[in-house]
């Protein structure tokens, strides 16, 4: 359990370093940890502190919100398929995103865009939930995440096809895919404080989701609140997804890998299983957003396909398995 | 009744020249130009009525330098269909643009000449003179390269110190010396920031690059209405940081895409940008 935890803290700390130093103007690791930490004011500590630092951060931030609302969905759905990207919440909230920004309203009010995108996120996990139900069967999950994803994905891009701005539809791929290119500290700020909140209280959940895995009745026997333990997990989940999707895009599978992986390192204990996945998320994110800039430099291979190539394979051998246990 | 005489002969001259070498004596009648750029040399060439229909983006003011003057003409979207309606008798056209629609112009017998895009300032000649012949006004093409030329002569050797400059568009593209924009920069006397970091043509250059070479300003493209993100860089603080000499250091893109005489108007800005940042330097 320990072990555990200082495993994934040193993996996080390690990956996060490793972010900072991975980019195309190719600065030695010693002068690029310098000019961040004490600052020279001059070029280094610009790229240092305006772009790597924010695209670190921001990677650190939604792979554990991404994680982390992986972990809570499938804990309180008692179900391993149930990931943001997977039934739609991402999309939904790209979507809103979408909304904010070509309607103007992100360029007037500072928190337009993360609201907006979490308003579009739980829209996304009130439809799942209404539409799969708390007990409903893998089947219908998937169904029903398919059907949003599908439809937050053709409004996405009708959206950005209808807008006057020659460049809006070219970026329906990254609404899709994601990437944290040229991100800054704005975009930090703007997700940061919606990230926390939504993290508070995804975690005061531990307990109600334990409670959980003995069934709905036992846990009210336990004093869980079964509708707060609800809304709590809706809204945590849309603040986290949305805020993060606002300024990322909709990345997919980190969610469903994460919580699968770490599992059996916590006793398949949901509520331990929350934190993990927060810290398994950052370093999965880390990670794969060092893969995009290692493989193609000036490219800006985007992070959903890293991502997939990673947990789509994994989601078919959950299916399988799903299906021979015959849930 | 000399008169007259004459201009039967001429009229019989010229029938009779004209058989073997039809592209040169007989001037097209209707004309259709599908692109930007062969719109604005067809404007600026053709007589009135010989041009019949020009595209529908060359009265859109944001790319175009004479969106006034568009607006008089039918515009067209590049569609084979609208355009063989217009019954031309020659369609002027990019190299790239609307291919599946040039294409069949072409097998319905149509002549179509295509145009490359000027990616040099001695190519905007070429393309004014190409102009010239397709609509059969060779003259009038050549007075306004020489008016090209005397005010081209003007710009160049005037610059002692030569600050350094990055383009830089949307989703962080620049250009290189091979290209238009390139050429205008350099004959405006700044010294482009592409070349230092290897970009001969045009291609996205990291912002982290761009943010280490330093330069004295960078000059962005006027955003689009509507949000994108691909134009969101061009106001990261990194590229703030790096303008804060010169804020406004912009570039209006309807002088600066097409290989027209628009491009010394583009020339004209850059220098007194340069100006401008001499001034400030120490």
């Amino acid at each position: 359990m320990t072990r555990l935890a200082l495993v994934l803290v040193t993996l996080t700390a390690t990956l996060f370093v490793a972010s900072l130093l991975v980019g195309p103007a190719g600065i030695g690791a010693g002068d690029s940890l310098r000019a961040l930490l004490w600052g020279d004011g001059g070029p280094l500590t610009l790229v240092m502190r305006e772009i790597r630092l924010p695209r670190a951060l921001l990677a650190l931030m939604i792979g554990g919100s991404l994680g982390l609302a992986g972990a809570a969905m499938q804990g309180y759905l008692r179900n391993p398929l149930a990931d943001p990207g997977l039934i739609g919440v991402s999309g939904s909230a790209a979507l809103g995103a979408v909304l904010a920004l070509q309607t103007g309203l992100a360029a007037a009010y500072y928190f337009a865009l993360p609201l907006a995108a979490i308003g579009g996120a739980l829209v996304g996990v009130f439809l799942v939930l209404a539409l799969a139900g708390p007990r409903g069967s893998s089947l219908t999950l998937i169904l029903a995440g398919i059907a949003i994803s599908a439809l937050a994905a053709a409004l996405t891009s009708l959206v950005l096809n209808l807008s006057p701005n020659p460049f809006a539809a070219n970026e329906i791929v990254f609404w899709m895919m994601g990437s944290l290119a040229d991100r800054s500290m704005v975009h930090v700020w703007i997700a940061l404080p919606l990230i926390v909140l939504g993290t508070l209280a995804l975690a005061t959940l531990a307990r109600g989701l334990d409670a959980l895995t003995l069934g709905e009745d036992a846990a009210q026997a336990l004093g869980i609140h079964l509708t707060r333990l609800r809304l709590t997990l809706v809204f945590g989940t849309a603040a986290v997804v949305g805020a993060s999707t606002a300024v990322a895009g909709a990345i997919g599978f980190v969610g469903l890998v994460v919580p699968h992986l770490l599992r059996p390192f916590v006793g398949a204990q949901p509520g331990r299983l929350l934190w993990a996945s927060a810290f398994g998320g950052a370093c999965m994110l880390l990670a794969a957003d060092i893969v995009v800039r290692v493989i193609l430099p000036a490219r800006d291979l985007k992070l959903g396909v890293v991502t997939a190539l990673i947990g789509a394979p994994l989601f078919l051998h959950l299916i399988y398995r799903t299906r021979r246990e015959g849930i | 009744m000399r008169t007259s005489d004459l201009i039967q002969a001429l009229c019989l001259a010229g029938a009779l020249l004209g058989a073997p070498a039809v592209a040169f004596g007989d001037a097209p009648r209707r004309v259709v130009s599908m692109n930007l750029c062969t719109d604005q040399l067809a404007m600026l060439l053709a007589d009135a009525g010989q041009l019949v229909s020009v595209s529908r983006i060359a009265s859109d003011p944001r790319s175009s330098a004479m969106a006034d003057q568009a607006a008089a003409y039918p515009a067209n979207s590049g569609l084979a269909e609208e355009v063989f309606l217009m019954q031309p008798d020659l369609v002027v056209a990019g190299s790239y643009t609307a291919r599946a629609s040039v294409d069949m112009l072409e097998r319905l017998g149509i002549p179509v000449i295509r145009f490359k895009p000027a990616a040099s300032l001695p190519q905007v000649r070429d393309r004014i003179v190409q102009m010239g012949n397709a609509l059969g006004h060779s003259a009038r093409a050549d007075q306004m390269v020489t008016r090209f030329d005397s005010q081209l002569a003007a710009f160049t050797a005037e610059a002692t110190v030569h600050p350094r400059a990055a383009l830089y568009y949307a989703n962080g593209y620049t250009s290189g010396d091979q290209t238009l924009a390139g050429q205008i920069l350099m004959t405006a006397g700044l010294d482009n920031i592409a070349a230092e970091a290897g970009f001969e043509a045009g291609g996205v250059i990291p912002l982290e690059v761009l943010a280490m070479a330093q330069p004295d300003t960078v000059i962005t493209s006027a955003p689009y209405p509507g949000a994108s993100r691909s134009e969101e860089v061009q106001r990261h603080p990194v590229i703030e940081d790096l303008r804060r000499s010169r804020p406004d250091a912009a570039l209006t893109d309807s002088d600066w895409v097409c290989g027209t005489p628009f491009v010394l108007e583009a020339i004209a800005d850059m220098v007194a940008l340069r100006k401008s940042l001499e001034g400030q330097s120490p």
